[in-house]
C-alpha cells in the first residue's frame, strides 16, 4: 500500500476540474432556478400560471403598499368602468370595490400558503412511509386515513370553525383543510408503492441507510411532479373552501379583509336583485376563478420541470455530458 | 381476515370515531359547547345560585347535549355514546324539539338532491371523457380538454349564484328557492313530482356543470391509458367490432379507477350541501346545519354533523361492497412485504 506512486487510493483522489465556490453557487442557481423558470416561460400555461401567481403576489405586497385602505365615501354602489377614481365601481357602503379587493390579497394568500403546506407535509410524510414501511405499519396507517377520509370535509371544518372562531389567516388555511391530507397521503402511498422496489432503493436498504434519508433523498424526489401538482390542488381547495365559508359567513367576518367576505356583504344586502349592484359580488368571484386557474396551469407546467431532458436544455452550466449522466441517474 | 368482516369493523370503527370526537369536541373543549352553554344559562340565572339552581341547570345541558356535568367523565362517555346510538341526538335549544325528529324530516331532500347531483356529473363526465379520449387530437377534444379544465376553476357556489341571479332573479325561469311548489301535497302524485323536479334543476345544474370536467378529464386519461395496451390490439386483431372493444375492453377498464373518484365526491358533495342549500335556500340537512349556526344551536349543529357523517360513512361502505363485486383484486388484499 504505497501512496506515492501509482494508481491514488479511493480516499486520496481529487475532482479532475476544480469548481470555485461563485461557480457552484451560480451552478445550483442555474438548475434550480433559471432552468425551471425557462421551462414554465416557455410553456403558454406556464406562462400564464406564473404570470397570474405573480400578479396575485404583487397584488398582495407593493399593490397593499401603495394603495389605501378602502373608506367609506358618499359614491354608493357606483358601476365599473365610469369614474376613474374609482375604476371597477364601489359597494353599498361606498367602499372601492377594487381597493377592497388589493386589501383582500394578502389574507388569501397566507391563507393558501398556510394550508397547503400544512396538507402536503402531512401527506408526504404519512404518505411516503406508510408506503414504503410496507406490512403492518402501512395497513394501520391506511385504516385511520381511510377513517379520516370518510368523514366529510365541509361538516367537520364548519364546526370546528364555529367552536374555535378562527381569524389569523394562516391557521384559517389548516383549520379549513385540516382533514384533506388523508386523501393525498393515500395517492402519494400508492405512489410510492410504484417505486419501493426499485433496484437503486434496494441497494439503500442493503447499505443500511436510515429510512428517514431513504425516503429524503430517494423517494420523495421522484414524487416531486406529483407533489407539485398535489400542492397547487390543496392550495386550490384551500381557496374553494374558505371563499365558500366566509361568504355564508359561517367564519367570522368582522375586521377579516378577504373576497368571500365582500361577496358575504354583498350578498346579505341584496346584490343579486338588480344588475346595478351586481358587480359588487362578481368581482371577487372572478378573482376567485383567475387565481385557481392560474394554479391549474401552473401546476400543468410544473409537471413539465421535473422532466430531466428539458431542464438539461435549458440550463447553460450543463454540457451534454453531465446533461447525460444526470439524466441516466434519475 | 376476510375482506367483508375487516371493511364492516373499519365502517363502524368510523362511526365510533366520529362519536368520540363530537364528544371530546363537546365535553372537553375548554369554551366548548358545553361550557358556553353553562355559562349561558348560570348568567341567565339572576341572583345567587343554589345547589338546587345548579342541579336544574345540570339537567338542562343534559337533556341538550346528552351529558351530565355531575357525572365522572367516562360515565357521561358511556352514556353519551350509547345515547347517540339508540338514536338520541339531544335537544334543539333554538326549535325546542328532538335534533333527531329534524333530522329525519331533512334527510331525504338532501339524498335526493346529492345523490342526482352525483349520479348525473358522473353520468355525463364519463360519457364525455369516453368521447374525447376516442377523438384524441381532435378540435373537438382540445375544446372539450380546455372547457373542462376551466370548469374545474370554478367553484360550484360562484355557478349556483349566478344561476340564481340570472335565471331565477332577472329572467324569472325557476324558483329562486325552495324544494317543492306550493299547494302540492308529498306522495306520488304529478304536480308534486313536478315541482320537486322543477326545483332540483338549478342546484343540479350547478353542481354538474362544475364538477363533471374533472371526472371527464380523469375518463379521458384512463381511456387514452387503456387504449395503448397490448390487449386492446390483440382484441383488434381479433377482429372484435369495434363497439365490443370500446364497452367491454376499454370501457370497463377505464372505468374501474374512476371508483376512487366517486368516493371522494360523496363525501365533498354532501359537505358540500351545507352551501348548496343555503343559496338555492332549498330545507335539506345542509340548510339545516347552516340555520343552526347563525342560532348558535350546538346540540342541532353536532347532530348535523353526525347525521351527515353517517350517511357519507354508509354510502362508501356500499359502494365499496359493489366494487368488490366488480373487481375481484380487491378482496384478495394487498399487503406489501414490509421494510
Amino acid at each position: 500500500m504505497s501512496h506515492s506512486d501509482g494508481e491514488p487510493t479511493p480516499f486520496e483522489r481529487v475532482a479532475e476540474r476544480e469548481t470555485s465556490r461563485t461557480d457552484y453557487y451560480r451552478e445550483i442557481l442555474d438548475r434550480n432556478v433559471v432552468a425551471p423558470l425557462r421551462i414554465l416561460i416557455s410553456d403558454t400555461r406556464g406562462l400564464f400560471g406564473i404570470g397570474s401567481i405573480l400578479f396575485f403576489v404583487f397584488l398582495g405586497t407593493v399593490g397593499v403598499w401603495l394603495t389605501n385602505q378602502p373608506e367609506s365615501t358618499q359614491y354608493i354602489l357606483l358601476p365599473p368602468f365610469q369614474d376613474a377614481a374609482h375604476p371597477l365601481g364601489t359597494g353599498r357602503y361606498g367602499n372601492d370595490v377594487l381597493l377592497q379587493l388589493i386589501h383582500s390579497t394578502p389574507f388569501m394568500l397566507q391563507m393558501i400558503a398556510g394550508g397547503a403546506v400544512y396538507n402536503i407535509t402531512m401527506a408526504v410524510i404519512v404518505g411516503t412511509f406508510a408506503g414504503y414501511k410496507g406490512g403492518r405499519i402501512d395497513e394501520f396507517l391506511m385504516t385511520i386515513v381511510d377513517m379520516i377520509i370518510a368523514v366529510p370535509a365541509l361538516p367537520l371544518v364548519i364546526v370546528l370553525a364555529v367552536i374555535f372562531e378562527p381569524t389569523n389567516p394562516i391557521v384559517v388555511g389548516i383549520v379549513i383543510t385540516l382533514p384533506s391530507w388523508a386523501g393525498l397521503s393515500r395517492a402519494l402511498r400508492s405512489e410510492v408503492l410504484s417505486v419501493r422496489t426499485h433496484s437503486y432503493i434496494e441497494a439503500s436498504r442493503t447499505m443500511g441507510l436510515p429510512t428517514a434519508s431513504i425516503l429524503r433523498h430517494e423517494i420523495i424526489p421522484n414524487l416531486m411532479p406529483y407533489i407539485m401538482i398535489n400542492f397547487v390542488n390543496a392550495a386550490r381547495r384551500v381557496i374553494f373552501a374558505s371563499v365558500g365559508l366566509y361568504f355564508l359567513g359561517v367564519l367570522p367576518t368582522s375586521g377579516i379583509m378577504n373576497w368571500g367576505v365582500i361577496m358575504n356583504t354583498a350578498y346579505e344586502t341584496g346584490s343579486l336583485y338588480t344588475l346595478d349592484t351586481a358587480h359588487w359580488i362578481i368581482l371577487p368571484m372572478i378573482m376567485v376563478v383567475w387565481l385557481s386557474y392560474g394554479l391549474i396551469m401552473f401546476g400543468q407546467a410544473a409537471d413539465k420541470v421535473y422532466n430531466p431532458r428539458l431542464r438539461a436544455r435549458h440550463a447553460t452550466t450543463m454540457t451534454q455530458e453531465t446533461a447525460r449522466t444526470e439524466e441516466a441517474e434519475s | 381476515m376476510n375482506w367483508y368482516i375487516r371493511r364492516t369493523l373499519q365502517a363502524l370503527l368510523t362511526v365510533y370515531g366520529v362519536i368520540t370526537f363530537t364528544f371530546v369536541l363537546i365535553r372537553i373543549m375548554p369554551g366548548g359547547p358545553m361550557e358556553s352553554m353553562r355559562a349561558q344559562l348560570i348568567q341567565q340565572h339572576q341572583g345567587s345560585l343554589t345547589t338546587e339552581d345548579m342541579e336544574r341547570i345540570n339537567r338542562i345541558v343534559e337533556t341538550r347535549v346528552n351529558i351530565d356535568p355531575d357525572q365522572p367523565l367516562y360515565t357521561q362517555y358511556v352514556d353519551y355514546v350509547s345515547s347517540v346510538l339508540t338514536g338520541d341526538l339531544g335537544q334543539s335549544t333554538w326549535h325546542q324539539a328532538p335534533v333527531m325528529d329534524l333530522l329525519i324530516e331533512r334527510l331525504p331532500w338532501t339524498i335526493f338532491l346529492m345523490g342526482s347531483s352525483i349520479t348525473l356529473s358522473f353520468a355525463l363526465g364519463i360519457t364525455l371523457g369516453a368521447i374525447m379520449a376516442y377523438k384524441e387530437g381532435t378540435i373537438l377534444d382540445v375544446g372539450l380538454s380546455s372547457y373542462s379544465t376551466f370548469m374545474t376553476s370554478v367553484p360550484y357556489y360562484v355557478v349556483a349564484v349566478l344561476l340564481v341571479y340570472f335565471l331565477g332573479y332577472q329572467w324569472d325561469y325557476f324558483p329562486i328557492q325552495g324544494r317543492m311548489a306550493p299547494q302540492t301535497t308529498p306522495g306520488l302524485n304529478y304536480p308534486f313530482l313536478a315541482g320537486v323536479a322543477y326545483h332540483l334543476v338549478l342546484p343540479v345544474i350547478s353542481v354538474v356543470i362544475t364538477g363533471m370536467g374533472g371526472r371527464a378529464l380523469a375518463m379521458r386519461g384512463n381511456s387514452v391509458r387503456v387504449m395503448g395496451d397490448d390487449f386492446i390490439r390483440v382484441a383488434r386483431l381479433r377482429g372484435l367490432k369495434p363497439r365490443t372493444i370500446a364497452i367491454q375492453y376499454v370501457g370497463r377498464n377505464a372505468l374501474l379507477p374512476m371508483y376512487t373518484n366517486l368516493m371522494l365526491a360523496v363525501g365533498f358533495m354532501f359537505g358540500g350541501a351545507i352551501i348548496l342549500e343555503e343559496i338555492f335556500g332549498y330545507r335539506g340537512l345542509g340548510q339545516l346545519m347552516y340555520s343552526s349556526i347563525g342560532n348558535r344551536d350546538l346540540p342541532l349543529m353536532m347532530g348535523c354533523f353526525l347525521l351527515i357523517t353517517m350517511t357519507v360513512v354508509i354510502a362508501l361502505f356500499i359502494a365499496d361492497l359493489t366494487y368488490g363485486k366488480l373487481d375481484p383484486r380487491v378482496q384478495s388484499g394487498e399487503r406489501h412485504e414490509s421494510f
